[in-house]
């Protein structure tokens, strides 16, 4: 089952186009990939897929036309976007940023949805009163993401989450976002550089190169193949 | 178990705290003069404003130099209803909020487009527009637009002659409950929901969309309220001050003294507009009189004491203060930590 359809997905910053038709699509509970080198607009696309940017082409989320649609509908569809450089209010505590992050809810199980997170993330659970901007790069990219899956996402868009975290913390933060989508069955659709470690995790990736697709496959088939391997692994 | 006596603790100082302001709040007309008391009656409506200001620029981050106009249109709509239709004062008081609010509304909405030093011009031509609107159409009894209240000023009620005998200790007992409801109503706003949503616009507009939050409908109602307290202050100006005035210089001066209020006590925290009203209020008193017959010297002694505040306590009395506080008890947890266990 299909939740996120993109097709001939375009655009970019006003006279500037970065995207030039994309085709892809994320299954509901399904892990995807973007990869590509610097520029090749894998920010861009989360941004159009978030309503960030402007954007032509057709959006179906859900089965809804979405395309074109405000940064705050889609949170309220189910969309919750961990921007690049997390995004986190640096001036809120931790507590309060997550409740922020549940500013889409009205039921009564945010606080139960808090202490759930400071379970998963104890690094938090410590700095519970702390501001957010007083932490660490890892603790906020972990902050971010705590704060994204506090709207109960059915898709989380992750932007690049490993920027600028120690290995042993990339390593870590993969790790519960696969526990976390397979306990909560959260559809992610995940921009990274760090391409190995991405297709470990997800089931099927996209190759994207000034903003076209140039490959697609399974994960373990783009992790096998030459072009993509010499290329964004490195290899 | 750590966080738990700490927390107690916190919440034991806060409530002590709250006794204490209350209780000398209320002790103040009981050992001071008309004149003193008409002061921190000047001072209680000052911190209403600041309140309101503070919620749109200290929380929300939008500056405005206008909310002069507020309070000017929140006092003249109880001077005009009392004098012109003999309402009783505290009936007054909802129009004033209504009507400032409304207006307030109106004026975020266009204000949606720009911000900082553009918003700050924007304002600032509310400012100047206010006193030239009520001078075209409000036309009092003597052909100017001063609105006098002395000959409808109310009068202490019969159960209030223990401690409100005299009309300025009346007249300032209302402005305090008045300014104390206010008070806690703004703590439970920014300590809550929408609270949080106004800090993360502040800081950050594109991820607080993509949370969800409506940016338009938060930083419209963040002007509305603020323009509502602005407005309910400038009603209880016209109270305290048994009058309801517009001049150019005077809105404009108003304005900037409820940014001050809010600068000098704290930006972005609970009491510090209050304590800042409090201070500027009464340092313009005492500096107003310190050099005889010098009457451009104290303007010039305000300012250098507000120059000399800000770079002493760069954010405030009442961030200073925090931050004072945090340090001690930072320097306290780091001498305990040598004898117990690290974590």
């Amino acid at each position: 089952m299909t939740l996120l359809s993109v097709t001939a997905l375009a655009g970019g910053y006003g006279p500037v186009k970065v995207l030039h038709g994309l085709d892809f699509e994320v299954a509901h509970g399904e892990i995807v990939v973007i990869l590509g080198a610097n520029g090749a607009g894998k920010t861009t696309t989360l941004r159009a897929l978030s309503g960030m940017i402007p954007s032509d082409g057709e959006i179906v989320f859900d089965g809804e036309d979405v395309t074109g649609r405000k940064p705050q509908v889609l949170a309220r569809r189910g969309v919750a976007h961990v921007p690049q450089g997390r995004g986190t209010i640096d001036e809120l505590t931790v507590e309060e940023n997550l409740r922020v992050g549940a500013w889409t809810r009205r039921d009564s199980d945010v606080a139960a949805d808090v202490d759930r997170w400071f379970e998963v993330f104890p690094h938090l659970a410590d700095r519970r009163t702390q501001q957010a901007g007083s932490m660490s790069g890892g603790e906020q990219q972990m902050l971010a993401i705590a704060r994204g899956l506090m709207s109960r996402p059915r898709l989380l868009l992750l932007d690049e989450p490993s920027l600028g975290l120690a290995p042993i913390i990339t390593q870590e933060l993969f790790a519960q976002l696969g526990d976390l989508n397979r306990e909560l069955d959260t559809a992610m659709l995940i921009v990274e550089q760090n391409a190995g470690l991405a297709l470990r995790l997800a089931s099927r990736g996209y190759v994207l190169e000034t903003g076209r697709i140039v490959a697609q496959g399974a994960a373990t088939e783009l992790e096998g193949n030459e072009d993509v391997r010499r290329a964004y692994l490195g290899l | 178990m750590k966080s738990g006596p700490g927390a107690r603790r916190a919440l034991l100082i806060r409530g002590a705290t709250t006794i204490a302001v209350v209780g000398v709040l209320c002790w103040l007309p009981q050992q001071y003069g008309p004149t003193e008391t008409t002061l921190y009656a000047e001072a209680l409506f000052i911190a209403v404003a600041a309140m309101g200001l503070n919620l749109l620029t200290g929380y929300n981050g939008q500056v405005s130099i206008g909310h002069g106009a507020f309070f000017g249109l929140g006092a003249y709509a109880t001077g005009i209803l009392m004098l012109d239709h003999g309402w009783p004062f505290l009936a007054t008081l909802p129009v004033a909020a209504v009507l400032a609010a409304v207006v307030g509304a109106a004026v975020g909405f266009p204000a949606l487009r720009v911000k900082g030093l553009y918003l700050a011009l924007i304002t600032l031509g509310l400012a100047a527009l206010f006193p030239a609107l009520v001078n075209k159409f409000v036309k009092s009894t003597g052909g100017t637009s001063l609105v006098q209240l002395y000959r409808v000023r109310p009068k202490p009620p019969e159960w209030a002659s223990s401690f409100a005998a005299a009309e300025d200790q009346w007249r300032y007992y209302v402005t305090l409950v008045v300014a104390g409801v206010l008070f806690a109503l703004m703590v439970n706003l920014v300590r809550g929901r929408f609270g949080r949503a106004l800090v993360a616009v502040r800081e950050h507009e594109a991820a607080a969309e993509t949370l969800g939050i409506n940016l338009a409908r938060v930083k419209v109602s963040a002007f509305a309220i603020s323009a509502l307290y602005a407005g309910v202050a400038g009603s209880l100006a016209a109270l305290v001050r048994l009058q309801a005035n517009a001049g150019q210089i005077e809105v404009f001066q108003q304005s900037i003294i409820f940014l001050v209020a809010v600068v000098i006590g704290g930006t972005a925290t609970t009491l510090g507009p209050v304590v800042g009203a409090f201070v500027v209020v009464l340092l313009q008193d005492h500096t107003a009189d310190l050099i005889k017959d010098e009457p451009t010297l104290s303007p010039a002694l305000f300012g250098i004491t507000l120059i000399l505040l800000m770079y002493v306590l760069p954010d405030g009395l009442v961030g200073g203060c925090r931050r004072l506080f945090r340090r001690i008890r930072g320097r306290m947890h780091a001498g305990s930590a040598t004898d117990s266990a690290p974590t």
